[in-house]
Order: structure tokens, then C-alpha cells, then sequence
């Protein structure tokens, strides 16, 4: 008996250090972030820092302003999702609603695959194929206008694509399980009041499972938000405004690319890009607290 | 400017002899007469400054200094060529680091040249460009986006896509430093290695862009700048445009130094020091 209880002792505070652990980390990084990421800014000033528009950091009069970074960031995190995302959703309809067993698995398992592909392959796909096809785009968009400046196929564009394919997975089984936890009643009624397969699933199924597919976004911007590597070789890397056929930099490509190098004050500002794009994440990850609040709300009713 | 560089180039060459022989006299015949003995017994610690370029090179010999030579302690800061110079000058360190030739008031404070390796960068296009010569004057307008297509220098009708390497890069310093467009330069792609340099110019047509001179492979065409081309022995001889020398100075010839500092140079000019030179892409002086 008592030594039951020994052991129920020890393996509650195992389980409780476990857990702080996590919280530990958390906070540790937090922490590090702020501390390495605030004495730029005061340095530099907050307004120059985050509204300036010329990155030239080893300058003779260094200018370190990464709003067109930013907006890089933004622009692009938002132009996959407008691509992703739909494509997602009707795969994930496909998924839970028509497919049959066996195409489902296909699918299902090209899906999973596609989430494992590592960042870097992505990447270099895009370097070999999709750069050189926004190249001839790009010559041919371009052929009487002489102010253009040739990226060689390296642009926004090809970092959305990259980007739009790359959070597909994430956004198709959030979404395919939320579908698929849809109650089968909800499904019966509204075929039974005489509407279609397809008004079933768009005016019934999807509605249902919002605040599900809602999750699966947020985690999409989350993960186009973070990437780096697929970005840094598909994207150029010269600080530009995100226009489609302009090279741009993107919050992560830029700690990625110069940190190698940096030194002194350049480095503290790469800190401050990390301590922006971490923002930007929490922000994300508060969304998401939201919407799952929201959704749970809402089933329990 | 080319009368400039002769001029700089006879200097560089005179000061590398000295190096060289003092090198060969006193350290040569020391570390044979010595040997094991001597490196085991050194201790204490010599301190650097300077040049920023400098550091991939300056890890790779202290590293491997300090490993041949337990009790030393090698303490290494990048500062930048100006700022190293200047703690030299007051003598705060033992030696300055500088990816340049010294200057004459540099000289005149006692500062000694002492060049242990030389930075050559190549300019490479893909290999279907017809152009492979251009005038440095040319390149410049390509880097700073006054000239913008390959028809401009008598080639085909091709955009010219302008690769070059992030902020802070050692290349994109001595690139831009050389041919004097610091900071005014108009890229289409950053790229952070030299090897996505290399794959980008050779997948892209109409691509120029700037890689250390030993990377150089037959995936792309080594530009001849001013007609000259990019080689080692055409860097030696100084005819190169694209190339700068490592330096570093001491107060006084080397000779004069602490017992540490000259067995520091000695094993820069030992065959294992050059070979760690050469490990990171640069050329040693002759």
C-alpha cells in the first residue's frame, strides 16, 4: 500500500517536471528573444527599424530598415493561403466526402507524403523547375519594358507557389478530420429536406466543421509564415517591395542569410527580425487559442 | 589606376620576399633545429584585430595553431581593417588584421606589411554567354544596373540577371571595395554560399555574379577582366584586377617580435599553414 503510493509520488512529480520543462522553454526563449531583440530597437529607433525601407546594414552610414521585409513576409504568407488554402479544402471534401476507399487512401497517402517532404526539396524543385519557368514569364511580361530589373526567374511569385504547395498538407488533414467528425445526421437531414450531395457539403458539412477548417488556416500561416529554407533558394534575397516578379526577402530568409557574417549592430538587428517574426507567430498562435475556443463553443451547444 | 596598382603590386611583392626570407632564415632553421621541443614549450597568448574578410582564414590557422601548441592561446577580434590597424598603432594587440595594402601613413606609424595570403575573386556568367571578356569600367555599370542587357557589350538580346552575395559576405566586401561600388550596387538575387552562387549562374541564362576564385568550375565561364584572366598566376603577377592581399601587420619586422608572434608566422609559411590557408580558398603569396 505504501508503497504504492511512493510510486504514484514520484511518477506525479516525473509527469510535473516534464511538463515545466516545456513552460521553461517556452519562457526561456521568450525571454532570450526580447533581451537579444530590444537593444537594436532602441538603437536604431523603433520607427526607422520596423517603417524604414532601405536594408543596408554594412553601409558607411548603415541604414537597417526591414519594412519591405515585412511586408515580403505578409504578402507572401497571405498570397499562399489564397492559393492554398481553397485547393486544400476541396481536396479535403474530396477526401471525407466522395472519394471511395481506395482513391481515398491514394490520396490520403500522397497527402501524408507530401507533408514529409523536407523543406529543402521543395526548394530546390523550385530552384530547378519553377525559376526557370518564371524566367521565360518573365522575359515575355517584360520584353518592352527596359526599367524591369531581370531576377532570373527568382521572384515573389515562385516563393508563393512554393509556399501554397508547402502548407497544403497541414491545412488538407486538419480540414479532412474536421469534415470527416461532422455528425452523419447533420448530413442525413439536409439530404432528407431534398438538397444535393453538393449543397450538403457546402451548405451543410463545411459550415459545421468552420471552425476546424479555420484551424487548419492558421496553422497554414503558421507554417508559410516560419519557413525558411524552401524561401531562401527561391525567392532571390535582395530586399525589394513584394511585388510578383521582384526578388524579396522574407523575415526568416533574412536571419538565415545574414547571420553567417553579421557582426555588431547588424547582428543585433537580425535579433529584432527574429524578435518581429516571433511576434508575428504568438500573434498566430493566439488566433488559434481563439478559434478553438470558439469552435468548442460551439459544439458544446 | 593601373600605374596605382604596379605600384602596389611591386610593394606587395617586396614586402612578400621579406616574409619569405625571414621566414625561411630565422623560423626555417629554428623549427628544424628545435622541432617538438620548441612548440611545447610556447605558451601565453598572442592577440589579433581587424579585418572581418580575414576570419574564416584566421579560425582556420589558430585553430590548428593552438592544437600544435597547447599552451597558446590565440585571441582572434573582427573589428574591421581601419579599427585593427588602429589598436595595432596603439599598441594594444600584437598584430592588425586588413584585407588591404596599408596605407602610407599606416606605414609611417611603423606598421609592417606582412602578406600572408591573397584574395582572388573571379566574375563568372553561364556558359552559353558569348561575352567573356569585359572592361572593369563595364562590370561596374552591369553591378550598379546602368548596363541591364548583354546586347549593351555586343552580345545576344538577354537580360542581364545580377547574382551577387548577402551583406557582411567577405566576397561582396572585396568585390564591391575593388571596383569601387560599395554600397551602390543593384541586385537581383542575394544568395548566402558561394556554391549557390555557382548553381545559379550556371542554370540561369544571362546570369553574371562574383564567387571565390577557386570554386570556379567547368559549370560556368570564368570572366577575363580587362582582357585579363582570372588566374593565379595573373593575380601573382598583379595583372588581375579582382584580388586583394590578407596583411598582417606588426609593429616593427617580424624578427623584432615576441618570441609568440614569430612563431605564429612561422607557422603560416610551414607547410601545414599554408595548406590551412589554402583550405579556405585563397592563394598564397610568393
Amino acid at each position: 500500500m505504501k508503497r504504492n503510493a511512493i510510486i504514484e509520488k514520484i511518477a506525479h512529480a516525473v509527469v510535473l517536471i516534464c511538463a515545466l520543462l516545456a513552460i521553461f522553454a517556452v519562457c526561456g526563449i521568450t525571454l532570450y528573444m526580447i533581451i537579444k531583440g530590444t537593444p537594436a530597437l532602441k538603437e536604431v529607433g523603433v520607427f526607422d527599424l520596423i517603417f524604414g525601407n532601405v536594408w543596408k546594414p554594412t553601409a558607411s552610414e548603415p541604414m537597417y530598415g526591414i519594412s519591405y521585409i515585412i511586408l515580403s513576409s505578409l504578402m507572401g504568407t497571405g498570397l499562399a493561403i489564397l492559393i492554398g488554402v481553397p485547393i486544400s479544402v476541396m481536396t479535403a471534401v474530396f477526401l471525407s466526402e466522395m472519394a471511395g476507399k481506395k482513391i481515398g487512401n491514394i490520396v490520403g497517402g500522397a497527402v501524408e507524403l507530401l507533408a514529409a517532404i523536407p523543406s529543402v526539396i521543395y526548394g530546390l524543385i523550385g530552384m530547378m523547375v519553377l525559376n526557370p519557368l518564371m524566367f521565360h514569364l518573365e522575359k515575355m511580361i517584360y520584353e518592352n519594358d527596359s526599367s524591369h530589373q531581370y531576377t532570373g526567374g527568382a521572384n515573389m511569385l515562385s516563393a508563393v507557389i512554393v509556399l501554397a504547395i508547402m502548407i497544403m498538407p497541414t491545412v488538407i488533414s486538419v480540414t479532412t478530420s474536421s469534415l470527416k467528425a461532422v455528425s452523419n445526421d447533420l448530413r442525413a437531414a439536409s439530404l432528407a429536406l431534398g438538397a444535393t450531395k453538393e449543397q450538403t457539403i457546402f451548405k451543410t458539412v463545411i459550415p459545421a466543421a468552420k471552425s476546424g477548417i479555420l484551424t487548419g488556416v492558421v496553422l497554414g500561416i503558421g507554417r508559410a509564415l516560419g519557413e525558411a529554407m524552401a524561401i531562401n533558394m527561391v525567392a532571390g534575397g535582395a530586399v525589394n517591395l513584394p511585388l510578383p516578379f521582384n526578388s524579396v526577402r522574407t523575415l526568416t530568409t533574412q536571419i538565415v542569410s545574414e547571420m553567417g557574417y553579421a557582426g555588431g549592430l547588424h547582428r543585433q538587428v537580425l535579433f529584432t527580425v527574429g524578435l518581429v517574426l516571433y511576434a508575428f507567430i504568438m500573434i498566430i498562435n493566439f488566433l488559434l487559442l481563439k478559434v478553438r475556443k470558439a469552435g468548442a463553443e460551439n459544439g458544446s451547444k | 589606376m593601373s600605374v596605382k596598382k604596379k605600384i602596389m603590386a611591386a610593394v606587395s611583392a617586396m614586402c612578400l620576399m621579406s616574409v619569405v626570407l625571414t621566414g625561411c632564415g630565422a623560423g626555417g632553421s629554428e623549427k628544424t633545429a628545435e622541432g617538438d621541443t620548441a612548440s611545447t614549450e610556447l605558451s601565453g597568448s598572442i592577440s589579433l584585430a581587424g579585418s572581418t574578410s580575414m576570419e574564416k582564414m584566421c579560425e582556420a590557422l589558430s585553430e590548428s595553431f593552438m592544437e600544435k601548441n597547447p599552451g597558446v592561446t590565440v585571441n582572434i577580434e573582427y573589428t574591421g581593417s581601419g579599427a585593427g590597424l588602429e589598436s595595432l598603432a596603439a599598441d594594444s594587440i600584437d598584430i592588425g588584421n586588413a584585407s588591404r595594402a596599408l596605407k602610407d601613413d599606416e606605414k609611417a606609424g611603423g606598421a609592417v606589411e606582412n602578406i600572408v595570403a591573397i584574395d582572388g575573386i573571379a566574375v563568372i556568367t553561364d556558359k552559353e554567354n558569348a561575352i567573356t571578356d569585359v572592361s572593369s569600367e563595364d562590370l561596374a555599370k552591369i553591378y550598379t544596373g546602368e548596363i541591364t542587357n548583354w546586347s549593351e557589350l555586343g552580345g545576344t538580346d538577354q537580360p542581364i540577371v545580377v547574382v551577387g552575395r548577402e551583406a557582411g559576405s567577405g566576397t561582396r566586401d572585396a568585390f564591391e571595395e575593388i571596383m569601387d561600388i560599395a554600397d551602390k550596387c543593384n541586385y537581383a538575387q542575394e544568395l548566402d554560399s558561394t556554391g549557390a552562387v555557382l548553381a545559379k549562374i550556371a542554370a540561369t541564362p544571362g546570369a553574371i555574379g562574383y564567387v571565390s576564385l577557386d570554386v570556379v568550375d567547368d559549370t560556368v565561364t570564368g570572366m577575363k577582366i580587362d582582357g585579363v584572366e582570372a588566374s593565379e598566376e595573373q593575380i601573382l603577377s598583379g595583372a588581375y584586377l579582382l584580388q586583394r592581399p590578407f596583411v598582417m601587420a606588426t609593429n616593427g619586422e617580424i624578427s623584432e617580435q615576441s618570441e609568440l608572434v614569430q612563431a605564429w608566422f612561422d607557422y603560416i609559411n610551414s607547410d601545414e599553414g599554408k595548406e590551412a590557408i589554402k583550405g579556405v580558398g585563397l592563394i598564397i603569396p610568393q
